[in-house]
């Protein structure tokens, strides 16, 4: 790793604060970043460690029913605290990494850093829930802007998602065992008004909307809907873990695995 | 920077880099080299440690973000008297460890298990050692290992 320097501050104010100088950067768990830094393949001057402030951790169910998650709340703790409130999200921030990264990692890091394989933008995405930061809250749907890129500015801060909770949802996550990251991952969530469906592992766009399948699990919520429909495989990731097809085909696996978890 | 933390009840500090992993605290400041550095990239859990009682991959979490913790690693488990506590005394009855390298991290992680899940099914064992990596592939006999620590029958195990 290159040198840097370390603060840990108490408040999101000082937080705003220190990452306002050049090339500072926020330190959630750690879990990507700091391998990343031992590749050498960032530098920055600063990392600024959000683990200290005590109103970014925590799960809490808000009046209208939604469940707040802080920034820096660790996956353990997500998948223990939410079990109740929201289920299906508990289960997938279970099943990420293994259990000493989930002891480390957070919510707001994962979501920050928008891997294109990572589970936590697929339950997000597919929750229609809201990245609060220090400035705005940003609709999911605005947020993840492709692979490793998102609608955050220069030095904001994700102090917490919140999510409305579905009728039903389910994560469907194809493990790829040895990175423990989705090779392909679906998250369905049906809500009153309609259902959606988030994919993560599968497109060199990052996660995605599937949106036909929403359409016809729309009309009709059981496994058949999907019939005859399937991703265009042109977008999908092809690497040595599977092709552009398979991916596209698991897409459509994932999905009805998911769809009669909810029925 | 100044950091202090407790280690293995024992109150330390030192002075850092911002870069100072906590394996690296450990191991080079501490010189407890009990916990092992095997991947380096979070991967291999052969540095896990104990960090405010969550396990936690020390190689992969700054030393300043321990400033302040409570720590424990591998030099804790023994008894006061210096025998084996009851995981270690269960990995060396059961051969649960063939070159060693892994051992702490393995037993750390199942320390963390034991104390989360005091009887865990085999499943749930191998389940939890998803982050321990063993080159020499000796999992059968660390998870019967683990089976006897918790107070469990070992004959039952899927392997034999």
């Amino acid at each position: 790793m290159y040198s840097f320097e370390f603060e840990k501050p108490s408040t999101i104010a000082d937080a705003v604060a220190a990452l306002a100088t050049e090339e500072a950067q926020a330190l959630g768990g750690g879990q990507t970043l700091i391998p990343t830094l031992k590749q050498r393949l960032a530098a920055p001057s600063k990392l600024v460690s959000m683990s200290g402030i005590p109103e970014m951790h925590g799960v809490c169910v808000e009046d209208d029913g939604s469940v707040s998650i802080g920034g820096a709340t660790s996956h353990a703790t997500v998948a223990r605290e939410a079990a109740g409130s929201y289920s299906a999200l508990a289960a997938l921030a279970g099943q990420i990494g293994d259990p000493a990264v989930r002891n480390r990692g957070t919510i707001g890091g994962s979501v920050a850093n928008n891997d294109p394989a990572a589970c936590y933008p697929a339950g997000v995405l597919g929750s229609g829930a809201t990245v609060v930061t220090n400035t705005r809250q940003i609709a999911a749907d605005d947020f993840f802007q492709g692979m490793f890129a998102t609608s955050l500015d220069e030095g904001e801060i994700i102090t917490s998602i919140r999510f409305p909770v579905p009728q039903a949802a389910s994560y469907q996550k194809f493990l790829q065992p040895a990175s423990r990251f989705a090779l392909v991952g679906v998250y369905l969530a049906r809500f009153a008004g309609g259902v959606r469906v988030a994919v993560t592992g599968a497109s060199e766009d990052g996660v995605f909307r599937w949106s036909e399948a929403e359409q016809a699990l729309n009309k009709e919520f059981r496994s058949d809907a999907l019939t005859g429909l399937r991703v265009n495989p042109a977008n999908m990731i092809a690497d040595l873990h599977g092709s552009k097809e398979y991916r596209a085909h698991l897409v459509s696996v994932m999905t009805k695995r998911a769809i009669e978890a909810c029925i | 920077m100044k950091i202090s933390m407790t280690v293995n009840g024992k109150a330390v500090s030192g002075d850092v880099e911002g870069r100072t992993l906590l394996s690296g605290f450990l191991r080079d400041h501490l010189s407890l080299t009990g916990t092992h550095v095997g991947c380096d990239t979070a991967q291999c859990g052969a540095c896990v440690v104990h960090v405010n009682g969550e396990a936690v991959k020390s190689c992969n979490m700054l030393a300043a973000e321990a400033d302040g913790a409570d720590v424990g690693t591998i030099e804790g488990q023994a008894t006061a008297d210096g025998s084996l506590n009851v995981i270690q005394q269960a990995f060396q009855d059961h051969h649960g460890l063939q070159c060693g390298f892994c051992t702490p991290g393995m037993v750390m992680s199942a320390a963390a298990l034991l104390k989360e899940n005091p009887r865990p099914s085999e499943a749930e064992i191998r389940k939890y050692l998803e982050g321990n990596l063993c080159r020499c592939t000796g999992y059968h006999n660390i998870v019967k290992a683990i089976m006897a620590a918790s107070g469990q029958d070992v004959g039952s195990i899927a392997a034999e």
